[in-house]
């Protein structure tokens, strides 16, 4: 495996890692690559560690042992090739939709100007043209989250981690964050790792899907959905394969669910 | 306040305790007790002075500076031991402390301490502030929204920026509640101060007073002091309002 993963052009790798609270394994030599340009998804039922392991990616929690490569290059903190994207937007409440989108490149030290010019392209992008001056409690969660993406985008960093990112937002919003996110994977030729708890999300956005199974934590199935993601967004719900996947993963995951 | 189904405006209450105050000192029940006319007359009369001036800005001057260095002391404390469980351990203890304990016992050792003099009336006023508002900030700082801390953290902020653009802003609705009550505790603290350790500034007009059964000008001063007091507990209270409207909505 690890002959050909350095065949092939990985974004992140990750390499034996462990993570231990006390004497509680919450990842156990868990390894995994994520390959450029593409979107894979942790997707396992709760308490498997898939937060965990984001947020190790991030830099947000380090490692009890083993190696989080990006690029090839091993890391140790947040980076500014990797932006983060919250389950729960962790917005700032007392600036507004712009300075929000703009605080990634704030902390960075950007200028005023040329970070309020960036800002204002990716709003647009996100959709949300005309709200730049209004606070987060005065916009709907959907509207939300598309702040706290416009924020991971405007830093352009190659790597996305979204840790379930529309688990806080509406059905319907949820169904249009996810044909959204296609295009971004596919126009962004960024790499995107996603959280999810939801089967159904994880095949229909996924390159990639790393089925993570608890207690201790490692993954125990790499799906690579190959027939239908050139199809367009509506009929991927009625694709066979699409279907079989989702079937698959449920019957490997229903023993976990209490 | 309701009265006869008509909304009466804020405050109306005050004019009928005023009046039930008038009534009272016409009575001639006491003489610790003269009519509010009168006393606002003689408030007329003294609010002029040199004497009344000069008492009012030497308290305003301790109040001010008693209270400025509470909060520039106070917050970034409260700030640390919310961010910081080993300073929170080391220091909550002794602010818990002297929040409660009877710190006008403390005065006299204070006294000795530093003098006589202005100096030592400041220290009373900003020891009489400083802990609420240290644990209103370090309460503020307790509740902020993890993920808050982490978006910083993962888009790359120094702990200053942490410090200045999260953890601040975050925790400003306990803050500003912390010195809206650190600013009432000071007024007590400041004149506490003047009438221990040296007779000025009001504390001394209040002994003046006092002591000659001077009861319209007594309640002349008091009246003053209530009044500012009030105000700037009031405009305290409207910053808070004004940032309130993310306090319940820190998860956001």
């Amino acid at each position: 495996m690890s002959a050909k993963s350095q065949n092939t052009d990985n974004a992140v790798s990750v390499r034996n890692v462990y993570k231990n609270y006390g004497d509680v394994q919450a990842l156990h030599d868990l390894s995994l690559d994520f390959p450029r340009g593409q979107l894979t998804s942790l997707l396992g039922p709760s308490g498997c560690g898939k937060t965990t392991l984001l947020k190790i990616i991030a830099g947000l929690l380090p490692a009890s042992s083993g190696e989080i490569l990006v690029n090839g290059q091993p890391v140790s903190g947040p980076g500014p090739d990797r932006a983060f994207v919250f389950q729960d937007f962790a917005l700032l409440p007392w600036a507004t939709v712009l300075r929000n989108v703009a605080f990634g490149l704030e902390l960075r030290g950007v200028v005023k100007s040329e970070r309020e010019a960036i800002a204002e392209k990716y709003i647009a992008d996100v959709g949300l043209k005309g709200f730049e001056h209004s606070y987060p409690h005065e916009l709907s969660g959907g509207m939300r989250q598309r702040v706290g993406l416009a924020r991971a985008l405007s830093v352009d960093a190659q790597v996305l981690l979204m840790d379930e990112p529309f688990s806080a937002v509406d059905e319907q919003t949820r169904r249009k964050f996810q044909e959204d996110l296609l295009g971004l994977v596919k126009n962004e030729n960024k790499t995107f790792l996603f959280v999810t708890h939801s089967i159904e999300e994880a095949v229909y956005v996924s390159d990639q899907i790393a089925i993570l199974l608890p207690r201790p934590s490692r993954v125990s199935e790499i799906i690579r959905p190959s027939g239908f993601r050139h199809k367009d967004t509506d009929s991927i719900r009625r694709d066979s394969e699409y279907l079989d996947i989702v079937d698959k993963i449920w019957s490997s995951l229903r023993t976990y669910v209490e | 306040m309701k009265l006869f189904g008509y909304e009466l405006p804020g405050m109306s209450s005050l004019i009928l305790w005023g009046l039930l105050w008038e009534l009272v000192g016409h009575l001639e029940l006491t003489f610790f007790l003269p009519p509010l006319s009168a006393i606002f007359q003689t408030l007329m009369e003294i609010g002029t002075t040199k004497v009344f001036i000069k008492a009012l800005s030497d308290t305003g001057y301790a109040f001010i500076v008693g209270t400025v260095s509470a909060i520039v002391i106070g917050i970034p404390v409260g700030i640390l031991m919310g961010k910081n469980r080993f300073i929170d351990e080391l220091l909550l203890p002794w602010v818990n402390m002297f929040l409660s304990a009877p710190l006008t016992a403390l005065v006299p050792v204070l006294m000795v301490l530093f003098g006589f003099g202005l100096k030592a009336i400041i220290i009373t006023t900003a020891l009489f502030a400083i802990w609420i508002i240290v644990l209103n900030a370090r309460a503020g700082v307790l509740q902020i929204n993890r993920s808050l801390v982490e978006m910083a953290h993962s888009f790359g902020a120094s702990p200053k920026d942490a410090f200045f653009k999260i953890y601040f802003w975050a925790a400003l609705p306990e803050i500003l509640g912390g010195v809206r009550i650190g600013f009432i505790r000071a007024v007590k603290g400041v004149i506490i101060g003047q009438l221990l350790i040296s007779i000025v500034g009001f504390g001394a007009l209040f002994e003046l007073y006092s002591a000659n059964f001077l009861m319209k000008h007594f309640w002349a001063v008091l009246l003053v002091l209530f009044a500012l007091a009030f105000l700037i507990a009031e405009f305290l209270a409207y910053l808070e309002r004004r940032v309130a409207y993310y306090a319940a909505r820190r998860s956001v």
